[in-house]
């Protein structure tokens, strides 16, 4: 338990503040995908043999994928801003100790 | 009544109090931060003031603070303890040396032992002698020991063990050592020669269990000490922290009875030594407060008398006083950076407030980024007290005193993002896009769809444009339309010219409310109104133009443009080709310019005409002789009309390179939205565009990429930019039509900013 402390307090809550705005964004954005907001169709990653065939349900196939990851990284930013977290309360527990 | 619309009327009133009550009477103004004191000394010079001295010691008692006679006594039982605890040590020290010499003597004395027992059997006069040396001069030590006894000695020395106290209170390191030599006499001998080197000699027990009586002895007072020292050291700790909470008391107190010396040094000191008089500037709604503040300190000070105010009329300009609270001191300010207003002028600070956090956010528009900001300004406001004690320069002024600009620009931009549509560069499709692409391809089959990679849809193929524009804001099919930016320009310049022109009336008009205030009827009528009439006539149509254009409905290959119908209305140019907007414009544009045109000699040769008039009529008026005096008193034609001239010209030519500089308002906000386009498309698409289970990973790491650039770049470059150039637009283009700014501020006794700008 010496040292699990690996950052100081400004990096802390810097990575606090970037998870929790990560976390809001990337939901969101796994959202919009997933609904097949069309405002989001560039950066949908379609080639030309998506439009043969069954075009629409290929392009929504590929909204889906990239919904789904968005949806992962924002569970991974989670984890991220619990591990923040963690560090900003050791911090504050070192301040208090030196003092 | 008091007002942000207008400074504050101030009145100069002058104080007559003794001179027992003066240091409490102007404490009591110190603390109410009302009153500015005129200098009734202004002659002389800074060492011949009457309380210089006074000043002078509290300004060195601000600089060594800690050394005062105040705390001498404190300075004093520092010094004690400081001794004691230096003695203590050494006696420590001493203590350690014995110690260790004794636990290393016993090898020796067992080596000495069984060395005598091989040899002749112990005399009596066989004499040892322990003791500590430096470790740097044994070598030295034992050379002189040679010289003198010839090896008729034996010599033992160790190192002694550096344990952590000693190694902490720097100690250096030391060697013991232990002689053993034969006869009595020689014992003087080696005891001069220790003394010469400076080694400690101890007295060591010859039987071993006196040894080690003395051991537990030693260890025993070692404790004892090691105890004494904590607790000293505590102590000491104590009477510091404690002194420490008393400079900052004695130290705001300083401050203040410097300033109190110092504004004794602004008032004039009767002949009788008894009275004080004094002249101040005060807020005339103030002056029942300032009245109740002398009476309190005059009998703080046990003084009979209360003090005299005398209101006296003046010519002189006072002080321009605006009465602000934490949310509009930050407005204030920014228009005082460019220049304090002329007493009683009417203060932009109150519109300030709304179209300075507007015109940001037009250069600004994105609601993401909005978002972001104002969720900072909440941040700030909540923690602009503990956030204060930031020494940081940049971060107090700016970040602190400007937390509700940047709150009321963030929660504008968000606005103006809805406007345009705009957050991190997408769309929001909240009402269903006025625009559909099926009625324009199905009707000739599917083809054009898969054999081009252009697409058009022309709104006036049945059922591709609904007919009713989007609800609010920029319709979302334009964030994926290839003319997007053709689209978007024109729009946003339109809207610069039309929020420009508004923004300069506003201006014009604002003059004329200053015009009723001062009583220059004539100026109302000779400056405000040709002003207003050429501004209207020319870019007043202007925006009429734009907003026709809007309206109507056109087909866009034969539109006439806004711009060459303007150059041609000033250049008279109407050949037939040239398409018009409305039936009857030709005769209205004629009009217009001939109006605006009439408008210059108006703005050029009237006020110097009247004047030239007026002066003619007093100097019949007035005798033969004092033409003369009078004519060189009065300031000459030639400058009236030189000085009118410069006046209309920069009017009139800055009527259009002021209408011209707003549209900086397109261009940053083109900036902007392109910069986050830019972020988007290089940033997070890459992540976005990985199908695979990789791409979580890439995105996590990307969007962290993406939100530092958004905040470095986006925010506090594109944000200061955008800051600095929306005040620039209200210093130059709005204020130069009404503002004089040639006020000189006013700048109260008062403790409180006092205390919090030392800090």
């Amino acid at each position: 338990m010496a040292s699990l402390l690996f950052c100081g307090p400004k990096l802390a809550a810097c990575g606090l503040v970037l998870s929790i705005w990560g976390v809001i964004m990337l939901a969101m954005l796994g959202i919009f995908f997933t609904t097949h907001s069309a405002v989001l169709i560039e950066d949908v990653p379609f080639t030309e043999e998506d439009f043969k065939g069954e075009a629409l349900q290929n392009i929504y196939k590929l909204y889906n994928q990239v919904g789904y990851n968005c949806f992962i990284a924002a569970v991974l930013y989670v984890g991220i801003g619990f591990l923040s977290f963690c560090q900003v309360r050791l911090n504050k527990r070192k301040e208090y100790l030196v003092h | 009544m008091s007002s942000l619309f207008r400074s504050e009327e101030m009145c100069l009133v002058q104080l007559f109090f003794q001179t027992e009550s003066a240091h409490n009477c102007i404490s009591e103004l110190g603390h109410l931060g009302l009153v500015q004191f005129k200098d009734l000394n202004p002659g002389v010079a800074a060492f011949q003031r009457r309380f210089v001295k006074e000043v002078k010691k509290c300004e060195e008692m601000e600089r060594i603070l800690s050394k005062k006679s105040t705390f001498e006594k404190l300075e004093q039982e520092l010094r004690e303890i400081n001794r004691n605890h230096a003695a203590l040590r050494q006696n420590l020290i001493e203590l350690m040396d014995i110690d260790s010499l004794l636990r290393m003597t016993e090898d020796f004395f067992e080596e000495a032992e069984s060395l005598l027992t091989y040899s002749e059997p112990p005399s009596e006069d066989s004499v040892f002698i322990a003791g500590v040396i430096k470790q740097e001069r044994f070598p030295a030590f034992e050379k002189v020991l040679w010289r003198l006894f010839h090896g008729n000695f034996v010599l033992r020395h160790t190192e002694m063990q550096a344990t952590e106290e000693l190694q902490a209170r720097g100690a250096v390191k030391k060697d013991v050592f232990i002689i053993f030599v034969q006869g009595d006499h020689v014992r003087e001998k080696i005891r001069k020669v220790c003394e010469g080197f400076r080694a400690s000699l101890y007295s060591c027990p010859k039987t071993l269990y006196e040894r080690k009586q003395m051991s537990n002895s030693v260890m025993t007072q070692m404790e004892d000490l090691r105890m004494i020292l904590r607790r000293t050291e505590e102590y000491r700790a104590g009477v510091l922290t404690r002194a420490a909470e008393h400079v900052q008391e004695w130290g705001s107190k300083v401050k203040k009875m410097k300033a109190i010396y110092y504004t004794l040094n602004l008032c004039n000191i009767d002949i009788t030594q008894k009275l004080i008089v004094a002249e101040i500037w005060c807020p005339v709604s103030d002056l029942t407060l300032v009245q109740s503040a002398l009476i309190k300190g005059s009998e703080q000070s046990g003084s009979s008398v209360t003090p005299v105010l005398n209101r006296i009329q003046t010519q002189q300009t006072p002080p321009t006083f605006n009465r602000t609270n934490t949310f509009t001191e930050g407005f204030q300010a920014i228009i005082d950076a460019y220049g304090v207003g002329t007493y009683l002028e009417i203060n932009p600070a109150p519109y300030t407030i709304v179209t300075f956090p507007f015109l940001f956010a037009v250069m600004f528009g994105d609601c993401g980024h909005g978002l972001v900001m104002t969720l900072f300004a909440v941040w700030v406001i909540s923690q602009a007290e503990s956030l204060r004690k930031w020494k940081n320069e940049v971060l107090n002024d700016v970040v602190i005193g400007g937390r509700y600009i940047i709150l009321l620009m963030g929660m504008f931009s968000i606005y103006t993002g809805l406007i345009y549509n705009d957050c991190f560069s997408k769309s929001f499709n909240i009402f269903g896009s006025s625009w559909c692409v099926r009625p324009m391809f199905h009707a000739h089959g599917n083809e054009t769809l898969h054999e081009y990679h252009h697409l058009q849809l022309n709104p006036f193929v049945p059922g591709v444009y609904s007919g009713d524009p989007y609800v609010f804001g920029i319709d979302p099919v334009w964030n994926i339309a290839s003319n997007k930016l053709s689209f978007l320009n024109s729009f946003k310049m339109k809207m610069s010219v039309i929020l420009g022109v508004s923004h300069m009336l506003f201006g014009v008009a604002l003059s004329l409310v200053n015009f009723v205030h001062f009583r220059k009827f004539q100026d109302i009528f000779l400056q405000f109104v040709p002003q207003l009439i050429f501004m209207l006539s020319l870019f007043g149509y202007l925006i009429f133009l734009i907003l026709y254009k809007w309206c109507i409905t056109l087909r866009s290959e034969t539109a006439p443009s806004i711009l060459l119908l303007f150059i041609n209305m000033m250049l008279f140019d109407y050949q037939s080709e040239h398409v018009l907007l409305y039936r009857g414009q030709k005769g209205v544009q004629i009009f217009l310019v001939l109006t605006a045109v009439l408008m210059v000699p108006v703005l050029l040769l009237v006020k110097p005409f009247l004047i030239y008039r007026t002066r003619m009529k007093t100097r019949h008026q007035v005798g033969e002789k004092d033409h003369f005096i009078c004519f060189l008193l009065q300031v000459s034609m030639g400058d009236i009309f030189v000085y009118q001239a410069i006046h209309t010209i920069e009017f009139c030519l800055g009527c259009i390179s002021n209408t011209t500089s707003y549209l900086r308002l397109w261009a940053l906000s083109l900036a902007h939205a392109e910069l986050s386009e830019v972020l988007w498309r290089m940033v997070l698409q890459v992540g976005l565009k990985i199908s695979s289970g990789m791409g979580s990973l890439m995105l996590v790491v990307l969007f962290a990429a993406f939100a530092v650039l958004t905040v470095t770049v986006l925010l506090i470059m594109e944000g200061l930019s955008a800051f600095l150039h929306a005040l620039r637009l209200h210093w130059v283009e709005f204020q130069n039509k009404f503002y004089e700014g040639s006020g000189y501020k006013f700048t109260p006794l008062s403790f409180d900013s006092l205390l919090k700008t030392q800090q």
